[in-house]
């Protein structure tokens, strides 16, 4: 039987939501005030959700050390405190928080799932209290 | 972890009127079956609406956030808030404005509302120790 374990991370950064193809109006019409040229910020939450047997003798689906060492050296200590746009991982996309979903998603699930014991169950971005975004299990 | 849809969720408050009240019994029988939730009451719902869909390649947007927002103060908020759910609207007329019927009646709004196959989940919150959630059944790969 699998059981599902999630951890929370946050992170404070800055984006701006724009092409770069595109003209002010048309990012304007498009984002509205996410376009804002100058930049404004969020404190982001991420929620990871990893699901697999328990393991006998420890008794854990995963390390949560590793766990957490894992996503801080992929994902948060690489998008703390930065312009999201300044990301290589932005360049060819916009910093939006289904861009981050993505991201995220492609930063653990090859690390998380090498050894075929456990799978990357969620990830889920939390951009404001009230705008959420997830891909993975609905539950 | 296959690149499945991206859910985009947001969050709505209305406050609105209530009581549970069946037309064909009397207010004792009805204070009999229902308790204290016979009486008027009501609460700070909060809605959680989620919608599904690959990000459009262009804007990395699922659905525009604004759109959304606009969506459902017209649809929810225009309807719900600040009003009595029996008195105030049509829908409670022969069911009961229990978390589980408001949230079906909230459902059936938003699908017929939003483009279809947007509409991932609903949860409803009368408080914050109880919810409702209902989901759309999709096929699975």
């Amino acid at each position: 039987m699998n059981v599902a374990v999630t951890h929370r991370y946050h992170f404070a950064a800055a984006h701006v939501l724009c092409r770069d193809e595109w003209s002010p109006a048309e990012n304007e019409r498009v984002y509205g005030k996410c376009a804002n040229p100058n930049g404004h910020g969020h404190n982001y939450g991420v929620e990871v959700t990893v699901s697999g047997s328990v393991d006998s003798r420890t008794g854990r689906v995963v390390d949560p050390e590793w766990l957490d060492d894992l996503v801080r050296r992929r994902v948060v200590d690489r998008l703390a405190f930065r312009l999201l746009n300044d990301d290589p991982a932005f360049a060819e996309r916009v910093p939006t928080a289904e861009n981050i979903v993505r991201f995220v998603e492609e930063e653990l699930a090859p690390e998380l799932e090498a050894d075929g014991e456990r799978r990357l169950a969620r990830v889920r971005v939390l951009e404001t209290r009230r705008n959420v975004f997830e891909t993975g299990d609905l539950t | 972890m296959s690149q499945g849809p991206v859910r985009m969720t947001r969050a709505i408050e209305f406050s609105a009127s209530l009581r549970y009240a069946r037309g064909d019994l009397s207010d004792e029988e009805n204070r009999g079956r229902f308790g204290a939730r016979a009486s008027h009451h009501g609460h700070n719902y909060r809605l959680e609406v989620t919608v599904e869909g690959e990000p459009d390649p262009e804007t990395g947007m699922v659905m525009d956030l604004v759109e959304l927002k606009d969506l459902l103060e017209a649809e929810v908020m225009s309807r719900f808030d600040h009003r009595d759910l029996v008195a105030d609207t049509p829908y409670f007329e022969k069911r009961l404005p229990t978390p589980e019927n408001v949230a079906l009646v909230i459902r059936q709004i938003l699908l017929e509302a939003l483009p279809p196959g947007r509409l991932s989940r609903i949860r409803l919150q009368p408080d914050e120790d109880h919810w409702v959630e209902v989901v759309e059944d999709r096929p699975r790969p």
